[in-house]
């Protein structure tokens, strides 16, 4: 274990658990995922480009990129919302509420995928009401948006709650003797503390929606150029046993995820640092 | 709106709080966003479910390829779940107990395959060992068949919940530091006496927790292992791709009679957690 510089411990077990962590990350993520960057890396520049730059790909990078955008938009302002009445507000049933905001981690996506597919259809609970206005949802870009708004959910909330928790009254206070209103103070104090637990909640809601498959394929209509979104191309390709091209989808949808993984990180140590000072 | 005369306790209340206006609205917004999206859509499976009389849904249940959907998703969690609690627990010690260069960035691997979208964990397994794969001319020429195989379901499944059980515990294992476990080793404990008797009882609840979550992912994950199933029937389905299969052919109430039992599996790791959560904060 000599390239890891390990300071002396007198705890016995390091040779034994970190050789057992390095080998079996090794075998079970490192080395599959980067099978998938050397498959790419053996496709011609012509082969690869031809396969991400094709129309139909295309519009899937659009259709999926810019749902998952609106989804974690509407997360942003709903989950900022929910974080604060959960925090600050008296509510009867709260563990209740609380524990529910985390469904979408646990209710498999299939199931979330075929009951958003049933609410939102023409005939469903909620699509009934949405027809005769003239408004589809499901199996239309509108269906997508709503199964990621959905699927992410949980994330601006579970990140800006405890932020919002952990926040000293005295600030607020402060503000406040000094002759801001609840409006300023908002603005000025509270917001700024949160912005960072805000946006790494946002990055997280928009890397998982861009991913998801099980939840938006049963509500999406997956019609090519309209409703086909990236993760289902890539199921298409391999069932054509076009590999290749299911490859160099997945790399450019993969290098962007660790894109969001590198800002978010960003996000992080740039608070920290702001919070030191 | 505070004129001069108020007190300065009446002036910093309203200054603190909202009007209340504003905060019947909040929450009003708020709690209609969470029944929208989370309870009408979670009541609707089992409405759904029952649409057709107990009899029915009773019927979808039992029928044998239910049964061995459930038979197998309860053989993979079985599998994967048990293994990265070893690894979680082995990763957390390693990390938590010693001092290491590049600690952060083994972190970040360890979190890897959260942000991998659950269909590119099952491309990067089916190109590995799949028949075009790197592997796959040897494994056919011995026989050995990975994908579209119960082996390659429970791969994928290992990937997609690898990160749970670690990331619980290495937060946890850091906030109780080493000092316990120096006291031990100077009384003369062996390395797995100051495991089980000193270390494992700090956080055996946060260990559960991991656990839970873990099983719920593994229970339910269906973007992975639809890539590398191959939808045999009675084979190679777990329940989340036996509800696809009954969607599909339009036995909705089948569909959502399966669907309830992975709800139910849902509710309960959310309850689980709930109590939980408590433990883990005390």
């Amino acid at each position: 274990m000599s390239i890891f510089f390990k300071q002396r411990s007198v705890l016995p077990g390091f040779g034994l658990t970190m050789g057992f962590t390095i080998l079996y990350l090794s075998l079970i993520v490192l080395i599959p995922l980067s099978g998938l960057l050397f498959k790419t890396a053996t496709l011609s520049w012509e082969d690869f480009w031809g396969a991400v730059a094709s129309a139909r790909v295309l519009a899937s990078f659009r259709l999926t990129f810019g749902c998952a955008l609106l989804a974690a938009m509407i997360n942003g302002v709903f989950g900022l919302m929910v974080a604060w009445v959960l925090v600050r507000y008296r509510l009867p049933g709260k563990r209740v509420i609380d524990a529910l905001v985390d469904l979408p981690f646990a209710l498999p996506t299939a199931v979330a995928g075929i009951t958003l597919a049933g609410l939102y259809a023409g005939n469903g609970w909620i699509g009934q009401y949405l027809e005769p206005l003239g408004i589809k949802i499901a199996y239309t870009p509108l269906g997508i948006i709503v199964a990621m708004t959905f699927i992410g959910l949980p994330f601006v909330v579970r990140t800006v709650q405890p932020v919002l928790e952990d926040m000293e009254k005295e600030q607020e206070e402060a503000a406040a003797c000094l002759g801001a209103n609840r409006w300023q103070t908002f603005v000025r104090v509270i917001f700024p503390a949160i912005t960072p637990a805000l946006l790494t909640g946002f990055a997280l809601a928009y890397a998982r929606a861009i991913g998801e498959y099980g939840s938006v394929i049963f509500i999406a209509g997956n019609m090519p150029m309209v409703s086909e979104i990236t993760p289902l191309l890539i199921i298409t390709k391999l069932e054509q046993y076009d590999y290749a091209g299911a490859t160099a989808i997945a790399t450019v949808m993969l290098v962007f995820s660790f894109l969001i993984l590198l800002t978010i990180n960003l996000i992080q140590w740039w608070s920290r640092r702001h919070a030191e000072r | 709106m505070t004129t001069k005369t108020a007190t300065l306790s009446s002036t910093s209340h309203q200054a603190l709080t909202e009007p209340k206006a504003v905060r019947w609205l909040l929450t009003g917004l708020a709690l209609a966003f969470l029944v929208l999206f989370l309870v009408v859509p979670l009541a609707a499976v089992f409405v759904q479910a029952l649409e057709k009389g107990l009899d029915a849904y009773w019927a979808a249940i039992i029928e044998p390829d239910a049964l061995a959907a459930i038979r197998l998703t309860l053989i993979v969690a079985g599998i994967s779940v048990p293994l990265n609690l070893v690894f979680g627990i082995s990763a957390a010690w390693a990390i938590t107990k010693f001092k290491f260069r590049g600690k952060a960035f083994l972190i970040t691997l360890i979190d890897l395959p959260f942000s991998v979208s659950p269909v590119i964990s099952g491309l990067i397994y089916v190109l590995l060992f799949g028949l075009q794969g790197w592997l796959g001319p040897w494994l056919s020429a011995h026989d050995i068949r990975l994908i579209f195989a119960v082996p390659g379901i429970v791969l994928v499944t290992i990937f997609v919940t690898f990160p749970f059980v670690a990331r619980q515990l290495i937060p946890l294992m850091q906030a109780q530091g080493v000092e316990e476990e120096e006291a031990a080793m100077v009384l003369g404990a062996s390395g797995w006496q100051i495991f089980f008797r000193v270390t494992m009882p700090n956080v055996i609840w946060g260990v559960l927790y991991g656990v839970i979550l873990c099983n719920a992912r593994a229970m339910g994950e269906f973007g992975a292992v639809s890539v590398v199933s191959g939808h045999i029937r009675g084979l190679t389905n777990t329940l989340p791709l036996h509800v696809e299969i009954l969607y599909n052919e339009y036995n909705f109430v089948a569909a959502f009679a399966v669907a309830t039992l992975l709800a139910l599996l849902a509710i309960l790791t959310l309850v689980a957690k709930a109590l939980l959560e408590k433990k883990v904060r005390h």
